[in-house]
Order: C-alpha cells, then structure tokens, then sequence
C-alpha cells in the first residue's frame, strides 16, 4: 500500500468577517438526512474530553458510534487528571471579557503561531460549553447565591475560568462520559475498552476504519467505519517524564502520520512551570501543581547563589521574587512559556534551591497571612494534601519548592478548519490535533478545546464528509483490512523476536532524559542536530536488543510499552527535525540562538506557518509543507507580558 | 541521600483468568523512602526482567490519584494503610526497614482477576450507564447561570462527585458491596437541580444494575469509607436508601 498522500494543505478556512464564520460555514455543510444517520458507522478512538463529547453529541444524532480506549474504562482518559479549569466569554464577573478578548489572548498567547480562523470558533463556543457541563450536573464551583464562580489563571487579565474544585477535568471528563454511557445504554454507543488502536486502514487515500490489539487477550480485530474520528491526546511521554498518564502515547497518531496523514508543529512542546520536582533515578513520572496556584503563591528564589539557609532563614529582602520583578504587569501569572524559561534560567545561574538545586519556592505565606489559612484550604486543599503526599514537606508552613516538566503538546496531526487530516475520513480532535494553541497553550484552555472539538464542531463537519459518501461501501473483507492487519501483527512479532538484553523501560529512560536536555526547554541547532544521531542510535539499540518478557498472545504490558516506544523512537526524530528547521523562538519552542534579553525572539518573516511533515520512510527525511498563518484581526507583535 | 528500605514482598501471582493463582516471595534492597508504592512495583519490575521473569501485571496510569485505574490490597486494606490515598499516592516513607508487605488484587467475585493484580471493574461501568447521568442532549442546555445551585448544595454534590470509581469500596466490603460507588452518584444527581427529573427512575435503575451485577448487599460497616481514597462518606449511602424506599413507595415519587 502506498504511504504517500498527494493530498495538498487546504485549510478550508471561511472567508468574510471573523465574528460570522463559523455561521456561515455551518450553513454551507451538507447534512445527512435523519433517517439515514443510522446507517454510519463512527469509529472514535479515544475517550478523553474529546472523544467522550464527539460520542454523545454524535450518537444522540443518531449515528452508529463505536468508542476504543485502551484503559480498563473510558473514565479513566488523562483528561480526569486536569486540575484548574475550562476558560469561557461568559464575562459573569463583569470584568471586561468578550469572545473577541479570550480570541485575542489564545492567538497571542499561542505566539501567533495559531490559525485565527479556528481559534475564533473555539472562543465562540466556549460560552456552550459551560452551559451543555452545567445542564450534566457538573459541579462547577458556585458563589453562595447559586451563580457560577470564576477565577483568574495563567496569562489572563479577566476572570473567566470555570472550575470545580481542582478536579475540573474530572468532573468535565465524567460529565462527558455519563452523556456517552447513556447512549451505550441506547444502543448508540458500542464500547471497547481495552482496545489499542495499531493502525490506521486506508483503502483508496480515504480512511475506512482501524486495526485493534485486545489488550486482554493479545487478538488482532479491525473494523470498517465510514470516519474515524482520532481522540487520542498528547505526545509528552517522547519525554519519558511528563505530567502525563503512563500509558498515554504517540501511537496512533504515528501510524496515521504513516498512513498519510500529515504531523504539524511537533516541535511545540508545552513545559509547565509549576510541577512537583524529581526525587530520584527512580522517578517514574511528574506530578502538576495546578497553575491556579500562582493567583496566591509567589515564586522566588534566594538572592545570593547556592544559598545554604532555609527558607524561612531568608529575610524578604534577600528573596528575588523573579517573575514579579521582570514581568511587573502579570507578575506571577505570565504565561507558562515564560515562566518556565524563568524558573530554568534561576536555577542554571545557580540560585536553585533544595537538594538537587534544580527548583524554586512558590510560596504562600503572603497570601496565608492576607487571607487566612482556611481561605487558602479551601481553594488549594486538594492540591497542598497531594503536595505534602509526594514530598512529605507541609506547603501550609514552608514554600513548595517547583519545576518546569513536560505538560501537554501543541503539536499534533494536521487537521483543516472541519477537524479533517490529510487523510479524507479521518479526523482528529483534542490535544492529538495539532490545534488552536499554535506555539503555547493558555492555563484553562485544553479542556475548551476537547470539548469545543466535540461537543460542538464535529457533529457539523463529520456530516458534511458523510453525505458525500454512501454508508457502508468499504467492508472489512476489503483486503486491505487483512493487510493491515498483518503489518500490525509483523510488527509486535518482530518485537518480540529480538529478545535482547535491556528493559523496555530503560531504553524509554534514556530516550527521555536525550529529549529533556537537548529538546527540551532549551534548544540548539548544534544539540538538535547531534540529538538526531543519538535517537537513530538507540532507536538501532532497540531493535538489536530490547528484551520483552511473556508472549503476545496475553495481557502483557511489557509488550504495549514496546510497540509505544517503537514509535516514540522515530516521532522523537520527527519532533527534533521540527526544532531544527524552526529558526525561532517562539511559544514553547525555545532556540537558544534566537533570544534577545532572554526573552524569545520570533521571525515572522521566514516563520509565520504552520509545518506540517509528510511521511516519506523511516530513516527518510519527511517532506514539509507549509500552512502559512495570516492575521488579519490580531496583528503580528511581540509578546510582552512586561 | 534519603533513607532505603529492605523489604519482603509477597505478591499474587495469577496467569490469566482461568489459572491458578499463588502468592510468590521477592526481596527487595535499597528501595528510597521517597519512592511511591507503584515506583517501588516499578523497580521489582525491572529486576524480575533482568533475570528473565515476567514482570508483576498491575494496573495504573495517571500516577496522580484521579484517574481511578490503580489499587491493590495492601497488607489486607485496599491502597494500604494511608487513609484517603491511592495506592499511587501512597509512599514508601509508611514502611519500616525489614517490612514484608503483601500484595493482592481487589478480591470481589464482580471484579474478576484479568491478570496478576489487574482486575475487571466493567460492572461499575454498567451501572453507570443504567441511569447515572442526566439527560441532556449536546445543544439543548439554557444559560448556566439560568439554573441556580446554592453554595451548600453544590458542596454536597462535589463531594460526591470526587469519586474515582476505583472499586476500593469493593474491595473492602465484607459482602463486596457496591453501595458507595453507586450512591455517590446517585447523591451528587439528587442534590443537584439538574438532576432532579429523573431522580427516581435513576436510583431505581442504578441500584437494580448494581444487583444484577452480583455485587453484595450493604451491612453499613463502613470499611468502603475507611478505604475510599477520594473520602466519599457514609452519608451518601443514607441517601441513595432515602431516594430508593421514596422512589418505591411514593405512587409519584418527584
């Protein structure tokens, strides 16, 4: 089967006024009549805040959904795990905000690396989104009157975030499973839980369904669709420690992106700021400290380099309070960029604290004493417990000592202005798409997107794709179900086969702390560049000699974390050819030659696009393309949060 | 340096469903005290690779304690001996040098043993979907602030709703009672105002799900609240008996 789409970028962006053009592209898509909404079959892989809200809001239409997610139960996705909260316009607080002010901060947030037209449409219908949560029984925090309560967080002036407690993706993600649990009940909604998606079948460039491993018993099924909807979130895990779930992963996505289908912007990579630091070689993931947490907590560190005291030894006036002193406007609550940047810059001139001086203070004392501690324990409870949980140190009596780690990523596949990839049939929403971010993502902005994606545009834009396509056409006798399904089975046997002498684990390890140091938060085209030798060389050491205990035929989670790192062995080269070629600083995407004062020093002249790589063979260099970026509401400056 | 720990572990060892299971002894050195339960898993892991054994199977994902996936038995309590914390949360500055400590799955004849420690917990999936939503299509809701939650009630609803579904319940229940899992939705959709229209078609549904499933009957010990990591309490099952004899013996039970 050809890997090669002939496919040309076209973003199908609307024309005319900003304000009017999700309007009227959703007057322009075709609809599928009523009574044939039950001849489609939807497959969407993924039960995220994405891929939960496209199955409810597409089986209540009355399509065939069949829903795959790898864990034990579609609750579990990662989005469970976001803590702050979901910006919308509502403007409750009367404060100022408008949908054109929350475009206005995304597009400039996201350093203008964003496709306006989409970031737009995610503004507009941010408002729903908290209407359709509330009507689900989300439990938003409330004021005592009964209306809904908003906070400030990262990067914006206005109070528009929504929260509940600081659980918010928890109880969003369970609001969207509920509604999706109800339609299994009807009928609608066909669930498969441990079920990992292992390839992508295409049958004449069109996507036509997908190739499973049944985690439970090792067996290979496909399945015919007449979309695929991909719901498959992040990449952070190329970095071995994220913030992210263990068992979230590129794999999907990758065999898409060698299926056809074109992967943008890898190389915007989202550090968070604030995240609990690392305790040992042992250290199998990084825990978030919600961002919500810098509205009350300052971050500093000690004036003098490689100060022995506590910090409670330290007067006020030995404290360097960095970010409030560089960034006098937004102080502690600049963007997560820039902050991190910071806390990097701090702690490699020498003024880390704690034991590995690889961390900052956030502290709450001022905000102890102007508030009281149990105002404070009733806005951070969860996350000071969970803090004190992990390192054993009280956050009520001494500062959380914090540290930038691997969040979420910007990047993703491509997708056009309906959420479509190069690959007609497929689409893909949420974090696994390359999104409304452009080089940073906003505090309080992913779970708008995932919900935004599939609440609300796809149940429009899928139906324009499948009124053009008649129900059932491709079947899984096609051969290319069989096919593809031998590839996916050659693939984990040849794993298998190798039978080395090195764990799966510490060969991911090594790949991981490879991308922190040279991919990572700092980058240059001297690192990146010898990087690409070293992921070749261990992606060649994985091959030779990784070791997989048990057999295929099982559970057997050894196996599911080699074929992952398989992949993100050669999307890690990917992700840095990316880094390489974008000769900028912007958004989260660092390049060390590109700075002035510190601070990161976009081109706009050679950058202004979006890259989107076509896949041309492992160990070949993937063809770009390039979606340039017009701004024509927001104009093109530089970020300042000074 | 932080302080490490020599242990004794005794682990459940279960092939697959229809196999045997066994307990099997492993000594472990050197485990930090700043590790997790699920770190220190991670390096018996990495040992029994080294020396061409399977690796122990058990399940877990976001690390952080929200994503419900993780939980074992732990010295006979369900994620061990830290009151409300998963296992994944729960470090290994709890155990003393010498220490053996025993490692099960969840035992509950409606959670069937996939594998080592991994279970089956698609029941409470079940249930869920026999009533524990609201019925909204996406488009149909008014203005958020057009349904009023006063401050307590959302309060209320929020703490039950802080329920991972992680089946600890379960698992500590002398009957494997489901009843706090199944009440901690049924409580947060009876305070709510949205929940209100279909609250006594829900709390039927779910408890009649919940029996179909085999799970126990409640005998309100309250080991579930003991061992619930996300501190659902006891009061919530009140409730769920509240709705259920309301929704039973009232001819209109709105």
């Amino acid at each position: 089967m050809s890997t090669v789409s002939t496919t040309t970028l076209n973003s199908r962006v609307p024309s005319g006024p900003m304000d009017q053009r999700w309007e009227n592209r959703k007057q322009e898509l075709k609809l599928v009549n009523p009574a044939n909404k039950r001849k489609y079959n939807i497959i969407i892989v993924g039960t995220g805040l994405a891929g939960a809200s496209a199955a409810s809001s597409l089986a209540e239409l009355g399509y065939n959904v069949k829903s795959f997610c790898l864990q034990d139960s579609p609750r579990r996705a990662h989005s469970i795990a976001a803590q702050g909260g979901i910006n919308a316009a509502k403007n409750y607080p009367n404060d100022g905000d408008s949908v054109w002010r929350l475009f206005y901060d995304t597009v400039k947030g996201g350093d203008f690396r964003a496709r306006e037209s989409n970031v737009y449409r995610l503004a507009y219908l941010s408002n729903l989104i908290i209407d359709q949560c509330a009507a689900q029984g989300v439990p938003f925090a409330r004021e005592y009157g009964g209306t809904l309560a908003n906070r400030s967080f990262g990067g914006a002036q206005v109070s528009r975030t929504f929260y509940a407690r600081g659980q918010t993706g928890q109880q969003l993600l369970l609001g969207a499973y509920s509604s999706m649990m109800r339609q299994v009940e009807a009928g609608r909604v066909k669930l498969f839980p441990r079920k990992e998606m292992m390839d992508l079948v295409v049958v004449d460039g069109v996507a036509r369904g997908i190739v499973t491993r049944d985690l439970v018993t090792g067996k290979y099924e496909s399945f015919a669709a007449d979309a695929v909807l991909l719901c498959t979130g992040g990449y952070g895990n190329v970095y071995y420690l994220s913030t992210n779930a263990k068992n979230c992963n590129v794999t999907a996505a990758w065999r898409c992106y060698k299926r056809g289908a074109y992967f943008a912007n890898p190389c915007f990579t989202q550090i968070h700021p604030t995240c609990i630091p690392t305790s040992g070689h042992y250290q199998s993931k990084l825990t978030l400290m919600s961002e919500s947490l810098r509205n009350d907590g300052r971050v500093w560190v000690p004036k003098q380099q490689n100060d022995p005291r506590s910090p409670d030894q330290i007067p006020h006036e030995e404290r360097d309070y960095f970010l409030e002193r560089r960034y006098p406007a937004f102080g502690n609550l600049v963007p997560r960029d820039v902050a991190s940047r910071a806390a990097k810059e701090r702690c490699d001139a020498g003024f880390g604290v704690g034991t590995t001086k690889m961390a900052v203070y956030l502290d709450f004392q001022d905000a102890i004493g102007r508030l009281g501690e149990e105002t404070v324990r009733a806005r951070y409870g969860n996350l000071f417990d969970m803090y004190q949980k992990i390192t054993d140190d009280n956050p009520y009596k001494v500062p959380m000592r914090i540290y930038p780690a691997v969040h979420y990523t910007m990047g993703g596949l491509w997708v056009d202005y309906h959420l479509q990839s190069t690959v007609p049939g497929l689409f893909v929403l949420g974090e696994a798409n390359f999104s409304d971010h452009g080089a940073n993502r906003l505090g309080a902005s992913a779970l708008m997107q995932g919900l935004a994606d599939g609440y609300f545009i796809i149940p429009y834009t899928v139906g324009d794709h499948l009124a053009s396509t008649s129900p059932g056409k491709i079947t899984t006798e096609h051969p290319a179900f069989a096919a593809t399904m031998a590839d996916a089975v050659g693939r984990a046997e040849q794993i298998m086969a190798v039978n080395g002498s090195r764990s799966v684990d510490s060969i991911h390890r090594e790949l991981g702390s490879l991308m922190w140091e040279n991919v990572g938060m700092s980058r240059t085209a001297e690192g990146l560049t010898a990087t690409i030798d070293q992921i070749r060389r261990l992606r060649h050491e994985f091959w030779k000699n990784v070791k997989v205990m048990g057999s295929g035929e099982e559970f057997n989670q050894n196996l599911e974390h080699a074929g992952r790192l398989a992949d993100f062995l050669e999307f890690a080269e990917l992700l840095t050819n990316d880094a390489l070629n974008r000769n900028e600083s912007c958004g989260g995407h660092f390049r060390a030659e590109y700075q002035a004062e510190n601070e990161a020093l976009r081109d706009d002249e050679n950058y202004c696009y979006a890259a989107a790589w076509e896949f041309n063979g492992v160990d070949q260099a993937p063809q770009l393309h390039k979606e340039p970026l017009t701004f024509e509401e927001v104009h093109l400056t530089t970020r300042s949060y000074k | 340096m932080s302080e490490s720990l020599d242990l004794t572990l005794k682990v459940w060892r279960q092939a697959s469903h229809d196999a045997q299971g066994a307990f099997r002894t492993y000594q472990l050195s050197g485990i930090s005290i700043d590790m997790s339960f699920l770190e220190m898993l991670d390096v018996l892991n990495e040992h029994l690779i080294n020396r061409g054994e399977e690796p122990v199977a058990f399940d877990h994902d976001c690390r952080e304690g929200i994503c419900g996936t993780c939980g074992v038995v732990i010295n006979g309590q369900p994620h061990g001996p830290d009151t409300k914390t998963t296992t994944c949360q729960l470090h290994m500055r709890r155990f003393k040098n010498g220490d053996t400590i025993v490692i099960e799955p969840w035992r509950a004849s409606s959670f069937p043993v996939v594998k080592d420690l991994v279970v089956d917990r698609s029941a409470f999936d079940r249930i869920m979907q026999a009533g524990g939503y609201v019925s909204v299509n996406t488009g149909n809701a008014p203005d958020a602030n057009a349904v009023l939650v006063p401050g307590r009630d959302q309060e209320k609803a929020m703490d039950a709703a802080a329920c991972i579904g992680c089946g600890a319940c379960v698992a500590a229940c002398k009957n494997a009672s489901a009843m706090l899992f199944v009440s901690a939705k049924v409580s947060q959709l009876a305070i709510l105002p949205q929940g209100k229209p279909e609250r006594a078609e829900r709390v039927l549904k779910m408890v009649a799900r919940m029996d179909e499933e085999n799970f126990g009957s409640c005998t309100n010990t309250y080991e579930c609240e003991a061992a619930c990591p996300a501190a659902i309490s006891v009061t919530n099952i009140a409730r769920l008996n509240r709705e259920y004899f309301k929704a039973m013996l009232v001819s209109d039970p709105v």
